[in-house]
C-alpha cells in the first residue's frame, strides 16, 4: 500500500503527496500568519494616519543603526537557510548543519540586539504602562505600545524559529535528511522566511519615519 | 447491495485498541472525533445550564432568581460557551474530523499529530475558561466590547480571553488540516466535482478559520495588554478607538456565524438527497454558493456596527454587500426544495432535522434582512429581534444541522441504531419547542424589550412567559436524544455498513470503519449522489 521508504507516514500513498501535502500545510499557516500580523498592521496604519505628528516624534527615539544592523542580520540569515536547503539536495549534510547553526546565531544575535534596544527604552522611560516619562505630543504612547507589541510578537516568532531549526540540527545529526527527503528544513526555511518578512515591514514603519516622512 | 458482508472478527477503530493511554495519544482522526464528541457535548450542557438560568430569570418582570451582575455574567458566559466552545468546534471538528477522510477515500487526515495538537488546545483553552467561569465569570458579553472590558469590568476578563485566544489556535490547525487534505489527499477520480457538498462546505468553513481567526487572536491579545497595562489601545480616555476594536473583533465574529452555519448546509445536501434518493439539484450552484458565502462573509462585519458611530458611507456599503450574502443562501434554499421535489422522501429522522433546518434557516436569513437595512436596525439594534435571528440562525440552523448529521452518521461512528420512535419524538419536540422560545422574541424585539436586561416592564411579561415555556421544551428535548444515543451503545452492532442506503465512499467501509477507513482505495466514477439510476433498480 505505501512506498517502501520509511519516511512516508501511513496517510500518504508516497513521498511526493507527503510533500506536497506539508508544504501546501506550512503555506496555508502562513496564510494564517499574515492576517495575524495584518491585524496590527491595519492598528498601525489606523493610527498613524489619525496621528502622523505622534508617529513621527515617538520615531525619534528608535535606534535607526540598531535597526539596521539588524535588518542585515536577518537577510543574511536567510540567505543562510537557503544555502542550507541548497547543501541537503547534494547531500551535504555537513554543510546543511553549518548553515544551519550559522542560522541560529544569527536569529540569537537578533534577538540579543533587539534585547539591548528594549532595555534602552526602559532605561529612557519609553515603555507605555511599565515604564513612560516622554514629554512628547499626544498619542506619542500609541506608537510606543504598537512598537513594542509588534516587534514582540516578531522577536516571539524569532524564538520559536531558532527552536525549529535547533531540531532541524538534531534531526540532521541523526541522518534524517537526504536529496530526496528534506522536506522538513524546506518548510523550516518557508517559516523563516516568513518571520524576515515581517521584519522587512517593521523595520521603515517604525525606525525611518523621521528619515523620510 | 454490493457490500460484503462484515467480517465480526474484523477489529475496528474502538476495538483496536484498549485503555485510557489509547485515547489520549490517538492520531486517529475517528478517536479525535469522539473526543471531540464528548468535549463539546460537555460544553453545549454547560452554556445550556446558563441559558436555563436566563429563562428563569425573565419569567417575571422583577429581578428575584439573580442579581444584576449574575446575570450578567450569565448572558456572557452562556455566549463564550455556546459559540467558542460547542458552535465553532461542533460540526467540523466532530462530523469532520471524522467523515472528511473518509469520504475523500483517505486513511487519515494529512497531520494526524497536528489533529490530536488541536483537541489538546482545544481542552487547555476549555479547562482555562471553565476555571475563570467557576472563579469569579465574566460580564462583559461574549464580544468583550472595549472600554468597559479593559477599563471597568473586575471580572475574570484576561482568563477567559487567553482561554479563547488558545482555542483559536485549535480551529485553525483543524482547518489547516481539512483544507491540505482535500487538496492533496483525494481518491483516484474523485475531481473537485465530484466531491460531496459536505466536504466542499468544510472547505470554505476552513478557508474562513484560516483567514478570520487569527485576526481574533491578535484582537483580543490587544484587548489583554490594554487590560493589563493600563495603555490606551481602545480606550479612548487613554488615547485609543473603541471602534477600531469592533472592526477587528467583527472582522472575524461575522465570518465565524459562517464557520457554525455552513458546516450544517453540507450537512443538509447529504440528508436531503439520501432521503429524497435524489440528485442534488445545481450541484455547481450548491459548491459555488457556498464559497460565495464564505468569501462575502469578509465583507459585511460593519452591519454589527451601523450605530456605533463609524461612517455613514461605510454603513451604506456593509448594508448593500449584506443583502448579497442572500443571494448564495436562497440559491442553497432553493436547490434543497428543488431536490426534494418530486423525490420519493423517508421520512426518517436526519431528514426531520433537514427540514428543520431549512425552515428555521429560512426565518433566520429572511429576518437578517431586517437587520441589514440600515435605517430598521436603528430600530432594533440591541433589541430581543436580534437576539431571535441569530438564535434562528446559530441553534435552529447550525444545531438542527449538528443533530441530523450527528444522528445520519451514528451508525457509521457506532455500529448501532437507535430507537427511530424516540428519535422522531425529539426531533419534533426540538422544532417546537425551538419555534416557542424564540419566535417571541420577535414579537419582544419588535416591541422595543433590549437584550441583557435582567428585569422588563410588565408588558412584556406574557411573551416572555412563553419563551420560558419553549425553553424548558427545548431543554428536555435535548436531553432525549442524549438518553436513546447513549442506551443505544448497549445494543450490538448490528447497524450494517450503509443503514440509509446512502451514497458517498464513507458507507463502503464497515461500521464501525476499521482504523485505516479502507483496505484498498477506492476508485471513484462518478458524481457524489447518483441515487436515481439505482432506485429505478429497486423500484
Amino acid at each position: 500500500m505505501t512506498d517502501s521508504h520509511s519516511h512516508v507516514a501511513h496517510q500518504f500513498d508516497d513521498l511526493a503527496q507527503q510533500q506536497d501535502a506539508s508544504n501546501l500545510g506550512m503555506w496555508a499557516f502562513l496564510a494564517t500568519e499574515v492576517l495575524f500580523f495584518g491585524g496590527m498592521f491595519a492598528a498601525y496604519a489606523v493610527y498613524r494616519t489619525l496621528y502622523y505628528d505622534a508617529f513621527v516624534a515617538g520615531s525619534q527615539h528608535m535606534d535607526v543603526l540598531l535597526g539596521a544592523i539588524n535588518t542585515a542580520v536577518l537577510l543574511l540569515s536567510s540567505l543562510t537557510v537557503a544555502l542550507g536547503v541548497h547543501e541537503v539536495k547534494r547531500g551535504n549534510n555537513a554543510g546543511l548543519t553549518r548553515y544551519l547553526l550559522l542560522t541560529i546565531t544569527l536569529g540569537l544575535t537578533f534577538l540579543v540586539i533587539k534585547g539591548f534596544e528594549y532595555s534602552h527604552k526602559y532605561a529612557d522611560g519609553l515603555i507605555p504602562g511599565v515604564h513612560f516619562t516622554l514629554d512628547g505630543p499626544e498619542h506619542v504612547g500609541l506608537y510606543f505600545i504598537l512598537y513594542f507589541v509588534m516587534t514582540g510578537f516578531h522577536a516571539l516568532h524569532m524564538i520559536v524559529g531558532v527552536g525549529i531549526m535547533t531540531a532541524m540540527v538534531i534531526m540532521t545529526r541523526r541522518g534524517r535528511f537526504s536529496p530526496e527527503y528534506h522536506n522538513p528544513i524546506e518548510v523550516s526555511g518557508l517559516y523563516w522566511h516568513f518571520v524576515d518578512i515581517v521584519w522587512i515591514f517593521l523595520y521603515p514603519l517604525f525606525y525611518l519615519i523621521r528619515v523620510h516622512p | 447491495m454490493k457490500t460484503a458482508p462484515e467480517d465480526v472478527l474484523q477489529k475496528n477503530y474502538i476495538t483496536a485498541e484498549y485503555g485510557i493511554r489509547s485515547w489520549l495519544l490517538t492520531r486517529d482522526h475517528k478517536r479525535i472525533a469522539l473526543l471531540y464528541l464528548i468535549s463539546i457535548t460537555l460544553f453545549f450542557f454547560v452554556g445550556g445550564f446558563f441559558a436555563v438560568l436566563m429563562r428563569l430569570e425573565l419569567m417575571t418582570p422583577q429581578g428575584d432568581v439573580v442579581s444584576a451582575e449574575t446575570y450578567n455574567r450569565l448572558f456572557t458566559m452562556h455566549g463564550v460557551a455556546m459559540i467558542f466552545f460547542f458552535l465553532v468546534p461542533s460540526i467540523p471538528a466532530v462530523l469532520g474530523n471524522f467523515l472528511l477522510p473518509m469520504m475523500l477515500g483517505a486513511r487519515d487526515l494529512a497531520f494526524p499529530r497536528l489533529n490530536l495538537l488541536s483537541w489538546y488546545l482545544y481542552m487547555i483553552g476549555g479547562c482555562y475558561t471553565i476555571y475563570a467561569m467557576v472563579t469569579g465569570g465574566i460580564d462583559t458579553g461574549w464580544t468583550f466590547y472595549t472600554p468597559y472590558s479593559t477599563g471597568y469590568s473586575t471580572t475574570n476578563v484576561v482568563p477567559v480571553v487567553v482561554g479563547i485566544f488558545v482555542l483559536g489556535f485549535s480551529s485553525i490547525l483543524t482547518g489547516v488540516n481539512f483544507i491540505v487534505t482535500t487538496h492533496k489527499m483525494r481518491a483516484p477520480g474523485l475531481t473537485w466535482f465530484r466531491l460531496p457538498l459536505f466536504v466542499w462546505a468544510q472547505y470554505a468553513t476552513s478557508v474562513i478559520i484560516l483567514l478570520a481567526t487569527p485576526v481574533l487572536a491578535i484582537t483580543l491579545a490587544l484587548l489583554g495588554v490594554e487590560r493589563i497595562f493600563r495603555v490606551g489601545i481602545f480606550d479612548p480616555a487613554l488615547g485609543g478607538d473603541p471602534i477600531l476594536f469592533q472592526h477587528m473583533f467583527w472582522f472575524y465574529s461575522h465570518p465565524a456565524v459562517y464557520i457554525m452555519v455552513l458546516p450544517s448546509m453540507g450537512v443538509v445536501s447529504e440528508l436531503v438527497t439520501c432521503f429524497a434518493r435524489r440528485r442534488i439539484f445545481g450541484y455547481r450552484f450548491m459548491a459555488f454558493a457556498v464559497m460565495a458565502i464564505a468569501v462575502l462573509g469578509f465583507l459585511v462585519w460593519g452591519h454589527h456596527m451601523f450605530v456605533s458611530g463609524q461612517s455613514v458611507y461605510a454603513g451604506m456599503a456593509f448594508s448593500a454587500l449584506s443583502f448579497f450574502v442572500a443571494i448564495p443562501s436562497a440559491i442553497k434554499v432553493f436547490n434543497w426544495t428543488a431536490t426534494l421535489h418530486k423525490g420519493r422522501i423517508e421520512f426518517r429522522t436526519p431528514v426531520l432535522y433537514a427540514f428543520g433546518f431549512i425552515g428555521l434557516f429560512t426565518i433566520g436569513g429572511l429576518t437578517g434582512l431586517f437587520l441589514a437595512t440600515l435605517a430598521v436596525d436603528v430600530h432594533l439594534t440591541d433589541t430581543y429581534f436580534v437576539v431571535a435571528h441569530f438564535h434562528y440562525i446559530m441553534v435552529g440552523g447550525a444545531v438542527m444541522g449538528y443533530l441530523g448529521g450527528l444522528h445520519y452518521w451514528w451508525p457509521k461512528m457506532t455500529g448501532r441504531l437507535y430507537h427511530e420512535g424516540w428519535a422522531k419524538f425529539s426531533a419534533l419536540i426540538l422544532f417546537v419547542g425551538f419555534n416557542l422560545t424564540f419566535f417571541p422574541q420577535f414579537v419582544l424585539g419588535y416591541l422595543g424589550m433590549p437584550r441583557r436586561y435582567y428585569i422588563y416592564p410588565e408588558e412584556f411579561q406574557v411573551l416572555n412567559v412563553l419563551s420560558t415555556a419553549g425553553a424548558s421544551i427545548l431543554g428536555f428535548g435535548y436531553i432525549i436524544p442524549m438518553v436513546y444515543l447513549l442506551w443505544s451503545l448497549r445494543k450490538p452492532r448490528t447497524a450494517g455498513p450503509n443503514p440509509w442506503n446512502a451514497k458517498g465512499l464513507e458507507w463502503l467501509t464497515p461500521s464501525p470503519p476499521p482504523t485505516h477507513n479502507f483496505d484498498t482505495t477506492p476508485v471513484v466514477t462518478e458524481g457524489p449522489y447518483e441515487y436515481e439510476e439505482k432506485s429505478a433498480d429497486d423500484g
